[in-house]
Formats: structure tokens, sequence, C-alpha cells
């Protein structure tokens, strides 16, 4: 078995004294220093504004290339009619390492779509950012591609999308009308998506 | 009477209220400076009415927010002491730059009066008086917090000071030695002579370079900013103020920024000539190509309180530049650099003065 020596390096004489090399370092940052500083007025009067004096975005008014693999905010894609693409296989909902995703399957009027989501909520809250749900949805009906990164509330309430808000990422809560015209019943609260899961499954499942 | 009671205050106003906007003015400094070091914009927000001046607001938002936190208190602390502690901090970082002389005297009709809030014969032992009390504030808040971590982190920081501080007043001996007195304005009015045929100002730079480096290290450990910040480690380690919050906090914060200022203003008044301009005479420049150039004393005046500002926020910079330059010492590196580096140097400093002072005949 060969013997590998390593070698640290050893201080120099000139290393030790601390101070040569603590003035090495000053010269470095006096140098970023003054670049920037420099730069900076120059950009003031419009010169050399091809030269960036921060590495830095200023970030809600500049934003970054995302790159197209990225995983951001979910969206239920759409069929050519307005009703969700998903069939409520229940796969994602299975397969979510978070267990934040939440469907109401209800069977179709159309016989041949079988099942359609009542209710889908994602809780971004809880998701880990994963696209598991992505990967094993067999109807390709669930997507992380819309690009938006700021997934930002007050409440946890408003940090749980439901199915308007994943089917149009322009939407935000309080969604105000169920604009959507396949059968879709999330009218159980008369018109307003509002209340938890298990209210509107047991309203469903047993009518009064 | 009553005018010099006057006099005193306006001198102290001026004094305290300049100092305190300067450490308000250093978050802001700390991180632009930071900022543009580090190729990063910076603090840029805050408008107010719609004007941004290169983020200088966030100073103002900062004290707001800091004012208007929750202040926790831990249960089952010692009240008091914990109330007590940022006080000491604050006060004693605070009375230290009374004895601070920060121009030359005065002329007004009959009246002379001193640039000094208190005009102290032994200025330069309150000054470090106050600086070791400063470790007050730090023990108390760390026996106070009833928390493990924070009396360690106070245990650290003690350590640190006391250790640095033996450092410095030994560093400063040489200085004492030349100047021959404790008396801060009496040790500037030395630094106005020359020599080299009147072209190199006697400050005290020239006179103890290695003093100044001595000095400096240890004010900048006694400071407890970055490369010694092992007693705060802002991210890291937890330190003695770890159950502090709000302007309690704040104040511990301030203490930083406060203590920076003043060990550049003892650095400026020590080895930097404090308010004195090279080639100033009190009654005008006496330039050593022969020129001369006299002034009224009120523009010498002038002159000199500028010289000691400029001369103090170039030093703020520097330390600032540092802070952002070094990485933190180990603790053990810390100690052995005081111990073995610094306390032998500073000694070996002093030895070298006194053997130099005899030879040239002008020492005691
Ligand atoms: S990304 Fe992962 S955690 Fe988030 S909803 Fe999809 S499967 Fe769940
Ligand atoms: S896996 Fe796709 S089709 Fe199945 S429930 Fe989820 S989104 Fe709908």
């Amino acid at each position: 078995m060969a013997v590998k020596v390593v070698q640290r390096p050893q201080l120099t004489f000139w290393e030790k004294l601390y101070i040569p090399q603590i003035l090495c370092g000053l010269r470095i940052t006096f140098r970023h220093f003054f670049r920037n500083l420099f730069l900076h007025i120059a950009h003031r009067f419009g010169r050399k504004t091809d030269v960036r004096a921060g590495v830095t975005y200023q970030y809600p008014e500049e934003l970054r290339p995302l790159f197209s693999r990225l995983r951001t905010r979910h969206r239920l894609m759409v069929r050519g009619n307005g009703a969700p693409r998903c069939v409520g296989c229940m796969l994602c909902e299975t397969v979510c390492p978070a267990k934040c995703i939440t469907i109401v399957p209800a069977e179709h009027p159309d016989p041949d779509v079988e099942k359609f989501p009542v209710r889908f909520d994602i809780n971004l809250g809880v998701c880990v950012y994963c696209g598991y749900c992505v990967e094993v949805c067999p109807e390709d009906a669930i997507r992380m591609d819309t690009g938006i990164l700021d997934i930002a509330a007050t409440s946890r309430e408003a940090m749980k999308l439901d199915l308007h808000e994943l089917m149009n990422p322009e939407l935000r809560k309080p969604v105000a009308a169920c604009g959507l015209d396949f059968p879709h019943q999330c009218g159980v609260h008369g018109g307003e998506l509002r209340g938890s899961w298990e209210e509107t499954l047991a309203a469903l499942t047993h009518p009064e | 009477m009553i005018e010099a009671l006057l006099i005193k205050l306006v001198i102290a106003a001026v004094v305290f209220g300049g100092v305190l906007n300067l450490a308000g003015l250093h978050t802001w400094v700390e991180r632009k400076q930071s900022a543009l070091i580090q190729d990063r914009i910076g603090a840029n927000r805050a408008p107010i009415f719609g004007f941004k001046l290169l983020g200088l607001f966030h100073a103002v938002a900062d004290a707001i927010k800091m004012f208007t936190k929750e202040d926790v208190v831990p249960r089952g602390v010692d009240r008091t002491l914990h109330a007590l502690a940022p006080f000491f901090s604050v006060f004693f970082a605070l009375v230290a730059f009374a004895a601070i002389p920060f121009g030359p005297q005065l002329v007004l009709g009959e009246r002379v009066i001193d640039l000094q809030v208190a005009k102290i014969d032994a200025a330069l032992l309150y000054i470090f008086a106050m600086l070791s009390l400063g470790v007050y504030g730090v023990i108390l808040a760390g026996f106070a917090s009833r928390n493990n971590y924070a009396i360690m982190g106070s245990i650290r920081a003690t350590a640190q000071m006391i250790s640095y501080e033996i450092a410095l007043g030994i560093a400063l001996i040489g200085v004492l030695m030349v100047y021959g007195t404790m008396d801060l304005g009496k040790a500037v009015e030395a630094q106005g002579h020359t020599i080299a045929g009147g072209w190199i100002p006697l400050w005290g730079i020239v006179a103890q370079p290695v003093g100044f480096v001595v000095f400096l290290t240890a004010a900048l450990a006694e400071t407890k900013r970055l490369p010694f910040d092992l007693p705060e480690g802002e991210s890291e380690i937890i330190g003695y103020f770890v159950e502090y919050s709000g302007m309690k906090f704040g104040m511990f914060f301030l203490t930083d920024f406060l203590e920076t200022i003043l060990v550049a203003c003892l650095a400026t008044t020590l080895f930097f000539g404090g308010w004195q301009v090279p080639y100033l005479q009190p009654d005008g420049f006496h330039f050593p190509w022969g020129a001369e150039l006299p002034l009224a004393n009120w523009i010498y005046v002038l002159l000199g309180v500028t010289s000691f500002t400029i001369k103090v926020l170039a030093f703020c910079f520097v330390f600032m530049q540092i802070r952002w330059t070094l990485p933190r010492f180990r603790y053990d590196q810390l100690m052995d650099l005081g111990w073995k580096g610094l306390f032998p140097i500073a000694v070996v400093n002093v030895l070298v003065t006194a053997v130099v002072m005899i030879l040239l005949g002008g020492g005691a």
C-alpha cells in the first residue's frame, strides 16, 4: 500500500509576520471598494453602463432569467372547454411526500370522462417543491412551470391554493365568483370557495 | 459662572450629539462599504417621500424598528441587572468621549474655551477606566441572562477584553513617555512640533510606530469587532447578548459603534496629532520652505476641528475596511496573539523608547 505524504503548506517568515499579509488583504478589499465606487459614480453620469458595479440583481425590479426546468408554482392544465385536464386519479396526492395535495374527485357527467376534481388544493406552505406530483401525473395535468417564485402570504390560509388559482395563476384569493363552466360543483357554499375540504366532501357525499 | 456652564453644555451637546449620530451613520457605512467591497449594491430602499439618498434612511428605519420591537425578558432573570447591563455598556462608552479634545483653544474676547467636554489632567487614565468599566456591561449581560450560553459568551468577552487591555495600556506607556503627560490636550499640543528641519510633523505615529500598531490591534480587540468578534459572533457563536431584544439589544449594538469611534478618536489624538494640521501653528501656517500664512484664531480653530473630524472619519473607514477584510481569529489564536505577540512587543517597545530617550538626552 502506497503511502501518500501530504505536504502541508508551511507559513513563510513573511507570512508569519501577519502585518504584510493583512496589508495584502486590505489591498484586495480596497481595490474592490474603489473600483465599485468609481463605477457607481460613473453610472450616475451615464458612463460605463456596460460594466456592472454589483453582481447582484435588484430583485423585484430586475428579474433573474429562470432556467426552463426550474420548479416553480404549480398550475393545473386546462382543456379546450375550460375544464381541468386532471382526471382525479389521486396519484399526485398519493405520491406527494409532504402530503400537501388534497383532491376531492367526483363523477363526471360526461360518460367519456370518468372523474374530475371537485376540489384540488395544494398547501404551498407545506410543499417541498420536489416535483413528484408532476412526474407521476398520467394526464400531464399538473405542471410546475409558472415561473412564479414570490409565493408569500400573510396567513397560512392564503398559502393554500384552490382549483381556481391553480387553473389560472393570475388569480389570487379570494376568488369572487366561480367562473368555471364545466360541471364544477364548488357551489356548495353558494358559489363561494371557502370552508375546509372535509366540509365540502361531506356536503357532496351526503347532500341534505 | 452661568456662562461657563452654558458653554460647557453646548460643547457637551455638540460632542455627544455628533458621536451618537456618527454611530447611527456607521450602520449605513457598514452596509454600503461592505456592499462595495463584496460587489453588491447594499441597502438602497427605505424611501421617505420618494427620496432614497442611497439608502441613508435605513438607519432611521433601524432605530424605529429597535424602539418598537417587543422587549423579551426571559423568565427567571434578574430584572434589574438585565435592564442595567445595556445601559452600563452605552454609558461608559459615551462618557469616555468627554475627555477627548477635538479642537484647539478658542479665544472669544476675554474668554479662552477648551474644545473638550471635561478638561481632566489624567484624561488618558480616565478613558482607560471607562473602557475597562465597559466590561461590566458585558459580564452583567451574560450573568443576568440566566443562560449558560450567554454567560460563556460573556466570560469569553471578558477574558478577551482584559487580556487586550494590558497590551493596550503598555502600548500607550511609550506614548506617555514621549509626551510626558496624561493630559490629552497637552499631548496633542506636544505633537505640534516638527522634526527633520520642520518637514515632518512629530506626530505619535512618527515617534511610536510600533506602539501604534500594537495599540491599533489591541484597540480593535477591545471594541469586539471583526477580526476579534468572538464575544458576539453575529451568526455562528452565541454571544453574551443572546437574551436581549428590542432596544436593549440595540444599545449593545450602539456600544460597539461608539467604541469604534472612541478608538478612532484615541488613535487620532495620540498618534495622528489630534486636531493638529501639518505646519499650522496658532498664528498661521509656517511652511518648511519659509512661506508663512497668518490666520485668525477662529480659522485656526475651525481648521483644527475639521482636521480632527477628518482623521476620525478616516480611522472609522479603515476600521470598517479591516472588519470586512479579515476573517475571525480562533480563540486560542486570539489569546496567543494577545499574550505572546502584542504583550511582549509592547514591553520591548517601552524599553526601546526609554533607551532612545536617554540617548537623545531629552527624556526623564
Ligand atoms: S412538488 Fe412535491 S411536495 Fe409539492 S405538491 Fe408536488 S409532490 Fe407534493
Ligand atoms: S396525478 Fe394528475 S390526473 Fe391524477 S389527480 Fe393528480 S393532477 Fe389529477
